[in-house]
């Protein structure tokens, strides 16, 4: 299973390379926030499990959560969005990402959305 | 991210040309209003003068915001009865900016004041509106004629070029100093333009036909210098600014002086009170109050919010009012009430900010210089 991507009801994506999960927010995600100016991330080493509150996005105009989109351990985050928070608006499925979690169970991507449902989702 | 349903919220004359330009609407005290149009911070920048190429006159629909004329033998001493600033002493032509009080000093609006000849113009806030008239309808003499003025729409153009760009359509207007008022045309419509607004920017608002709006902004939005703001911006410009917001900063459980808007009390009333609350006021005039209105810098980068608890050697000492991020000073900021002990400027508090305790610094507003034309 090669880099497959998933999406989750709170607008999160993950891209699972191996047992590894990239999770970030999405187009649609950023768009609404509009313009992100404070990014909190957990410390690597935790454990999260699926849909605990694992970061804190602001944006101009709102407070909002980063909630693990997978259960498992905090591999490694992106400091270059916590310097610069605008990335996640300019390049959010990129460069934009924001932490890597290691999945304790690879069955729960099974229960995320694939694009076209995440599309019809997403309106 | 859920949106506000905007299916039996009211439209202001402009509400065609924000959905043109692209505008994200939002339900707003009643009103279906545009929150940003090319980007808060894009926007914020603009109006500072600060975006990127020409810019510095941002256009503000503001034409939810109620405009009343009182009319009629004695309107001035009338309306001096519900507010502590001196109507009666205001000179033809200028604009005062003035609270209604509660019996126990609280405040029901902030509002601005402009004598016109013989009449009264009042400017309300959306939210307040419907309690704005009929306390005046049950509070006013029958001598005293209050007409709502719905058949106007009320733009604001702001920013260090909004003089600039204006005096191209109306002659004139860069003759106006700060919170004075005339009537005049702009394009040939007649308007009635004030110097003022709710940015700390040099600027004006101005009230036209409703029907002749939308051309005034097509107008003005063609020049270089100008581009449509939002109601986003508009809060970011006007808590930088350091000005308060009813229902978040003032409320009937907070008083002028409190607020800090002692300087809107003129002598005259200080001296013979006779306005709703003028017990409490005077009293906290001279004895000071229990709790104060300042500004905080939070050291790190979290915003703090309305509501987020102020603390002082872990002791919760008041609340913040207003909160978010100010994109010309950098980062966060936030308007919070509390005690005088803990009110001058340079005095660690911490912000109760999810459970963590986030060290900030007292500081005094507005946080970026106003930029009147005086």
């Amino acid at each position: 299973m090669a880099a497959t991507i998933r999406y989750t009801e709170d607008h999160e994506w993950v891209r699972v390379d191996g047992d590894i999960a990239t999770v970030g927010i999405t187009a649609h995600a950023q768009e609404q926030l509009g313009d992100i100016v404070f990014i909190e991330l957990p410390d690597v080493g935790r454990t999260f499990a699926q849909k605990d509150e694992a970061g804190v996005i602001e944006s101009v105009k709102a407070a909002s959560e980063l909630y693990a989109p997978v259960s498992g351990e905090i591999v490694e985050t992106n400091a270059a969005i916590v310097d610069d928070p605008a990335l996640v608006n300019r390049d959010p499925m990129g460069e934009g990402w924001f932490v890597k979690i290691r999945l304790s169970d690879a069955g729960e991507l099974d229960g995320l959305m694939d694009e076209a449902a995440y599309a019809a989702h997403a309106g | 991210m859920a949106q506000h349903p905007t299916g039996d919220l009211r439209r202001t004359p402009l509400h065609a040309l924000h959905v043109e330009l692209g505008a994200r609407m939002v339900g707003f005290a009643g009103w279906d209003m545009p929150i940003q149009f090319a980007g808060i911070l894009a926007e914020h920048a603009h109006v500072r003068g600060a975006g990127e190429g020409p810019c510095g006159a941002g256009l503000f629909d503001v034409s939810h915001m109620g405009q009343i004329r009182l009319s009629g033998e004695g309107a001035d001493a009338a309306l001096e009865a519900l507010v502590p600033a001196d109507i009666s002493g205001l000179k033809d032509g200028r604009t005062r900016y003035t609270q209604f009080t509660t019996e126990s000093g609280g405040i029901i609006d902030d509002l601005m004041v402009t004598r016109l000849g013989e009449d009264l113009v009042l400017v309300v806030n959306a939210a307040r509106f419907d309690v704005d008239l009929a306390h005046l309808k049950g509070r006013l003499p029958g001598a005293v004629r209050i007409e709502v003025l719905d058949s106007l729409a009320l733009l604001a153009l702001q920013g260090p070029s909004a003089a600039e760009v204006l005096a191209r359509h109306a002659g004139g207007v860069e003759g106006l100093s700060f919170m004075q008022t005339a009537e005049m045309d702009i394009a040939g419509v007649s308007a009635r333009v004030s110097r003022s607004g709710y940015t700390g920017e040099d600027g004006f608002e101005f009230a036209v036909p409703a029907d002749e709006a939308e051309g005034i902004a097509r107008l003005l939005l063609a020049e270089p210098e100008a581009a449509p703001i939002g109601l986003g911006a508009r809060d970011s410009l006007r808590m930088e600014a350091g000005l308060c917001l009813y229902g978040q900063d003032i409320d009937e459980t907070t008083s002028p002086v409190e607020a800090g808007l002692a300087w809107s009390i003129q002598k005259r009333r200080r001296a013979e009170g006779g306005f709703p609350g003028a017990d409490r006021i005077l009293r906290e005039l001279e004895q000071g109050t229990a709790r104060t209105r300042v500004g905080l810098r939070p050291d790190g980068r979290a915003i703090a919010r309305t509501g987020t608890p102020v603390l002082a050697e872990e002791e919760r000492i008041g609340a913040v009012t207003s909160g978010g991020f100010g994109p010309s000073v950098g980062g966060p900021i936030a308007i919070a009430y509390v005690p005088p002990a803990h009110a001058a400027a340079g005095t660690a508090v911490s912000l109760d900010l999810r459970g963590r305790a986030e060290p900030a610094r007292v500081v005094g507003l507005p946080f970026v210089p106003h930029r009147y034309h005086r």
